[in-house]
């Protein structure tokens, strides 16, 4: 069969058929070629430290002792705080773009808010820096201590001196500039639900609110869940910006998200044209690793996520 | 005294529209139309492409609404409330006047929720009370033997003729006193076109229907009353026999024997 349609398709159709074939192996080769390569280089890391690198707090150039725990806990806490600003903001954007915004109110908006995703990172990270962290210091951290602070167990996050860097800021700015990303995707794919099924709900006698959670949310979880990942994989990887405000601090001694870290990857951009040593070398390869796989299991995790949804639905039981 | 009352009631239109005016942005698309819709009748609209037929239908729940260049001019009664002041509860409304589209539009969930959604909006239902009425609605839009073991599969499973009846389902669980009906059977093949026609037509025992369509056929065989509809103007409209045995207009004529349109 395969070769009847050769012959039949030509030649041109065969170096097309080629050509995108070449394309599609080259970016497997080219993941595999990264995963090699990190593991080769992370392997004087991994001979070393074994599993006790995800296990341990120690990160001590000078001793040659590393651990990943606090740049891990760094990547995904600040992550965590990003998605859950950023997900209801842009949850709202979208609907108000989509479902309850005046016509010529639309465009203006949306290409501001493709816009705030143009703005290079760095300059997130040095508004963060000079504006953002004083003034957060200064009047929304002390109110967060006095207000959220109060409560138990919960309340442990928002103590501890306001110095405006921190795990807490990295994470807000994560959310300032992941928001675009995921506005985007959720109004692109609130904006194809079929007019006639939102009307239905309408006719339903439901309200805006009830349209948009109960059905189009619904009909397009599967875009929204990519949007939602596309942001927290942008999260997790960004580094200029987390760079300037998580407070690059490689101890963690308490759970307040006041309190400096460190992400793997400001880590990384920190530290990388300064090791010293090849083991210091080998540990931040293999940093970029564990990046590497957290964000495939945030993948994975989506996909199932995605299968559990539609299962729940009754899609194909 | 009863029978009077009765008949006297059947006798009242439910719906009656008067100097109605409807445009879109600056298009003038309904010009003074003036109609009655009796009670648990049905009353078929006819008409070419872009007559207006659909217009009109929707703004007898007002789903123009959601447009903010639409807007209506003149009285739309649904017995002695104007439907179209600003004040009156749009979705009290849309639960006395229910309607299906022109594709079955299931929403993404299970057949149940499906039906349980609207009624969910404007009652509370014990679990018991709710499985009741699910399947009261089902059985009601011919669909029950069907589903009835499979409720918890997603509507969107079903095919397009169920769909269809799953809409109707889902309309009439909210017990509307107005069924719209917007070529309900455009999308549908031959058979599931029939099982709907047989539906409306046991339907119309409890509720008044008003059903668009581009079928002169199906208006023939479905409805007590016929609006012909051209340009945004309504042509003729009387008893179904009368608009399709004796048209008092040269234009229906010309429309319901195929001359044009």
């Amino acid at each position: 069969m395969v070769n009847s349609a050769k012959r039949s398709a030509g030649l041109g159709d065969m170096i097309f058929l080629n050509l995108t074939r070449l394309s599609a192996v080259l970016t497997l080769v080219m993941l595999l070629g990264i995963i090699v390569a990190l593991i080769y280089g992370a392997m004087p890391s991994l001979q070393k430290f074994g599993f006790s690198f995800l296990a341990s707090r120690e990160w001590n150039p000078p001793m040659d002792e590393f651990g990943a725990v606090v740049p891990i806990y760094g990547t995904l806490v600040t992550s965590l705080i990003a998605l859950i600003i950023a997900v209801p903001v842009s949850f709202g954007i979208a609907i108000f773009l989509t479902e309850l915004s005046p016509l010529w109110l639309r465009r203006p908006l949306g290409i501001a808010i493709e816009l705030l995703a143009g703005i290079p990172s760095i300059v997130y990270g040095m508004w963060g820096l000079l504006i953002f962290a004083p003034l957060f210091g200064q009047y929304i951290q002390p109110f967060l201590s006095n207000t959220l602070g109060h409560i138990p167990l919960l309340g442990r996050l928002f103590q501890g001196p306001p110095m405006g860097i921190g795990l807490l800021s990295a994470g807000v700015i994560l959310s300032i500039m992941i928001i675009p990303f995921i506005a985007s995707v959720m109004r692109d794919v609130f904006e194809v639900t079929p007019g006639i099924l939102k009307e239905s709900a309408y006719a339903v006698g439901a309200t805006t609110w009830e349209v948009v959670w109960k059905v189009v949310l619904p009909y397009t979880r599967a875009g929204v869940i990519g949007g939602i990942m596309l942001g927290l994989g942008r999260a997790l990887g960004e580094t200029m910006a987390v760079t300037f405000v998580i407070g690059n601090s490689a101890q963690l001694d308490t759970s307040s998200l006041y309190a400096a870290g460190n992400s793997i990857a400001s880590a990384l951009a920190n530290e990388f044209s300064e090791a010293a040593s090849p083991t210091h070398t080998a540990a931040l390869i293999e940093l970029g690793l564990i990046l590497f796989l957290i964000t495939f299991i945030v993948l994975v995790f989506s996909k199932l996520l995605l299968l559990k949804l539609n299962k729940q639905q009754g899609k194909e039981s | 005294m009863l029978n009077d009352t009765q008949t006297a009631e059947a006798m009242t239109p439910q719906i009656t529209v008067r100097d109605f005016n409807f445009y879109y942005g600056k298009y003038h698309a309904l010009k003074n139309i003036n109609l009655d819709v009796y009670r648990t009748k049905v009353t078929a609209f006819i008409g070419p492409s872009g007559c207006g037929k659909s217009t009109l239908l929707r703004t007898m729940n007002r789903m123009y609404d959601l447009y903010p260049d639409q807007r209506a001019e003149g009285t739309l009664l649904l017995d002695k409330t104007n439907i179209l002041d600003k004040g009156i509860d749009i979705n009290y409304l849309r639960s006395r006047v229910g309607m299906v589209f022109q594709k079955p539009t299931p929403f993404p969930m299970s057949i149940y929720d499906n039906i349980a959604f609207g009624v969910k909006l404007q009652e509370k239902l014990s679990r018991a009370e709710m499985d009741e009425r699910v399947e009261w609605a089902l059985k009601k839009a011919a669909l029950w033997g069907e589903v009835k073991d499979t409720l918890n599969q997603s509507g969107m499973s079903l095919s397009g003729g169920q769909q269809q009846r799953l809409c109707i389902a889902r309309a009439i669980a909210v017990k509307p006193e107005v069924l719209l009906l917007d070529e309900p059977t455009s999308a549908l093949d031959p058979i599931s076109t029939m099982r709907i026609e047989e539906l409306v037509t046991e339907l119309k025992d409890e509720f008044t229907i008003v059903i668009v369509t581009h079928n002169m056929q199906q208006a023939a065989r479905m409805s007590d009353y016929t609006a012909y509809m051209y340009l945004g103007e309504l042509i003729e409209f009387g008893v179904t026999d009368q608009i399709f045995i004796k048209p008092q207009k040269k234009q229906t004529e010309d429309y319901i024997t195929g001359r044009f349109g």
